[in-house]
């Protein structure tokens, strides 16, 4: 199996009576609580960050985008993508990824994610979310009413743009271009491997099926939580017709690793209780802009409401899940969201969630909270060192049709030092 | 008290909910945000002394999801050119509220031959920085009864599912009514009606509750301004922006005392 390590580059110093004094983490978060020559810093250590871990083996870096958001400074993953494709050498760059609807023209995304891909020779995956309706819908103005439209158009622009290899023109409802040609086209052909991010709406899953895509669910409640989606998603997989191959699906899961179980909650405590106590409090105005949820996800919420089944992420967004959270390290651990353990432990505990959610790709959270980089390194270095190695071979007997295929270590650019060393 | 009748306009493969009811020379109404999910008090008093005509705008409830054929500003203006007309409301007076005001307000500046006189109830379709409107999107779902009325009670009761409706169709289609809304409006309600008010040659009143707390009562003035037919401001007491939901009385008697 791969094993991904993400960031979400939260800002690690939101005062301690964040959720008395302030209603939202996200969309209307005060500027005066923003301090750029701080988060000078926590860019770089949490490009560091990221750095160390491909260094370390990890298979991938993630990075993501959210807008007006105080426990994601990435705005634009693009730039994250680009200095890290310069300063690691194989492990592949995951942006996951660029809201689509949000460019105008989507041309943009297709331009950007070919020159990461050239910068890094072929080590591109391109993750195409719908994004959240506090991204999407309010912090950019986008129309929930045309933000699925406008995705898939985009989408197909982007696609177009990779693949055609004449210049041509774009007549749709929402982009129009003369002439659509861009320079560079990436370097996997016919395109680099498309994965998209997903609440558990069951036309993200086909659509993923008809495309050929890998769906992710990238939960921040474990995967407890996961399991009903995950197990959704391989029914309606096998109801299409496909096979069960785990590489058709990612899963996120937050992680600390240390010398025993409670060594491990001593250590990660205070971060995991910063990130579900402080950056998951997004005001409820946010969470539901009418038309984000399409109809049929609404359909499916309502009928498994009315049928009094246990209550799922169907019909739900990002900021509706947020309101029913738990926040104290003991919850946060028995509810699923963060594994801690030895790494003999934390190798168990994946394996299960690996096998029962039937995940190839799981991308881990090691940086959570407010957890400074000695700490995030340290969580790193024992996970690839003591747990990684004994989860590999994991799924050995399928063929992951859905990684980045580089160009050959030989032929790609060497990583060189700055010149004036 | 009697129902109204029912009849349909087709749009592009939808079919949309026309009530009509009372006697008289006719009078259109468009709805405000929320839409018609019912019938309620209000259209009885505008159906007392005319022939009351009720389309439903495009994904309001009654209106299908003809909301979804309709990307731009004008593809909605030209949809409810097309209902006015299939609704046999040409050239007829025209009432609308929030929402519907605004595009009623849309059809008599574009073409003027076919409004006779107007009646906005705090339309939507200006923005002014300096003292915006509320986001009636971005609302805790229990704030949002009170944003809309000085009664709470009143928006409560139009939502309320009736007996025997269909307990997944229902609140589907409230949200459709909001997306609907949203579709038009989203982000800010400016559609850049102030450019084309002053094409409006009809005479014009413009209604505003009270209490309203979506629109700034500020905008009645930019409207009455801004509109080349004669204009008249109505300050409904003890209304909220659907004055229409918590005045009926006071409301429908304003805009039958203007359309005589």
């Amino acid at each position: 199996m791969k094993l991904m390590w993400f960031h979400l580059m939260p800002y690690t110093e939101l005062p301690d009576d964040f959720r008395e004094k302030h209603p939202s983490v996200w969309v209307d978060i005060h500027s005066s609580l923003c301090d750029p020559k701080r988060i000078h810093r926590m860019y770089n250590d949490f490009m560091d960050e990221l750095e160390y871990a491909a260094a370390c083996g990890f298979d991938a870096v993630c990075v993501n985008e959210h807008h007006s958001n105080g426990y994601g400074l990435m705005p634009s993953p693009n730039l994250i993508a680009s200095a890290l494709a310069r300063r690691t050498r194989d492990a592949a760059i995951c942006v996951m990824g660029n809201s689509l609807a949000l460019y105008n023209p989507a041309t943009r995304v297709a331009e950007e994610f070919a020159m990461i891909d050239c910068i890094s020779g072929g080590r591109l995956i391109a993750g195409f979310p719908v994004g959240t309706p506090m991204d999407t819908c309010f912090a950019y103005g986008q129309n929930p009413s045309l933000l699925r439209d406008r995705y898939r158009e985009a989408h197909d622009l982007v696609m177009r743009a990779w693949t055609e290899k004449d210049p041509f023109a774009f007549n749709g409802r929402f982009n129009q271009q003369r002439y659509v040609n861009i320079w560079p086209r990436p370097v996997q052909r016919p395109h680099p491997p498309v994965w998209v991010p997903g609440g558990g709406s069951v036309e993200t899953w086909h659509w993923c099926a008809e495309m050929d895509y890998v769906y992710c669910y990238l939960s921040y409640y474990g995967y407890k939580a996961g399991q009903q989606t995950m197990t959704g998603f391989w029914k309606e997989m096998a109801r299409l017709g496909k096979d069960r191959n785990p590489y058709r699906a990612g899963f996120l899961q937050f992680v600390g690793v240390g010398e025993s179980r409670q060594h491990a909650m001593d250590l990660y405590g205070e971060a995991a209780e910063y990130f579900y106590g402080r950056c998951l409090h997004v005001d409820p105005r946010f969470a539901n802009p009418p038309g984000y949820v399409t109809e049929a996800s609404q359909r499916a919420g309502l009928q498994s409401q009315v049928q009094q089944a246990a209550g799922g992420p169907l019909g739900s967004t990002t900021g509706t899940r947020m309101q029913s959270v738990a926040r104290d390290m003991n919850s946060i651990v028995e509810n699923g969201y963060v594994i801690v353990g030895s790494p003999g432990e934390v190798a168990e505990q994946l394996r299960v969630v690996a096998y029962d959610l039937n995940v190839g790709h799981l991308m881990l959270l090691l940086q959570f909270g407010n957890m400074d980089k000695e700490l995030c390194r340290y969580n790193t270095r024992l996970f690839a060192d003591q747990v990684l190695p004994s989860l590999r071979d994991t799924f050995a007997e399928w063929e992951d049709r859905w990684w980045p295929r580089p160009m050959p270590a030989s032929q790609r650019a060497a990583l060189t030092k700055l010149a004036a060393d | 008290m009697e129902d109204p009748a029912t009849s349909a306009v087709r749009l592009g493969g939808f079919s949309l909910r026309v009530w009509q009811k009372g006697n008289g020379r006719k009078l259109g109404f468009l709805t405000g945000f929320g839409g018609l999910p019912r019938w309620v008090p209000f259209l009885d008093d505008l159906a007392g002394s005319r022939t009351l005509v009720v389309p439903s705008l495009p994904g309001f409830p009654g209106g299908a999801r003809a909301h979804t054929l309709l990307d731009t500003h004008l593809d909605w203006v030209l949809a409810v050119r097309e209902l006015l007309d299939g609704a046999g409301l040409r050239g007829a007076d025209l009432a609308g509220s929030s929402v519907g005001a605004s595009l009623a307000a849309e059809i008599a500046a574009i073409w003027p031959e076919s409004v006779r006189k107007l009646a906005l109830i705090a339309p939507f379709g200006i923005f002014d920085e300096a003292d915006p409107p509320a986001d009636p999107w971005a609302q805790r779902a229990d704030n949002l009864p009170g944003l809309m009325c000085v009664n709470p009670e009143a928006w409560k009761q139009l939502k309320a599912m009736p007996e025997g409706a269909d307990p997944i169709e229902w609140p589907i289609e409230q949200t459709r009514a909001n997306e609907a809304a949203a579709r038009i409006f989203w982000p800010l309600g400016d559609t850049r009606l102030a450019k084309r008010l002053r094409l409006i040659e009809a005479d014009t009143l413009l209604i505003w509750g009270e209490h309203d707390r979506v629109m700034p009562r500020s905008y009645a003035d930019r409207f009455a301004t801004g509109i080349a037919g004669r204009t008249q401001i109505a300050i409904i007491p003890e209304a909220g922006h659907l004055a229409e939901l918590d005045q009926p009385r006071a409301v429908a008697s304003a805009i039958l005392g203007w359309m005589e």
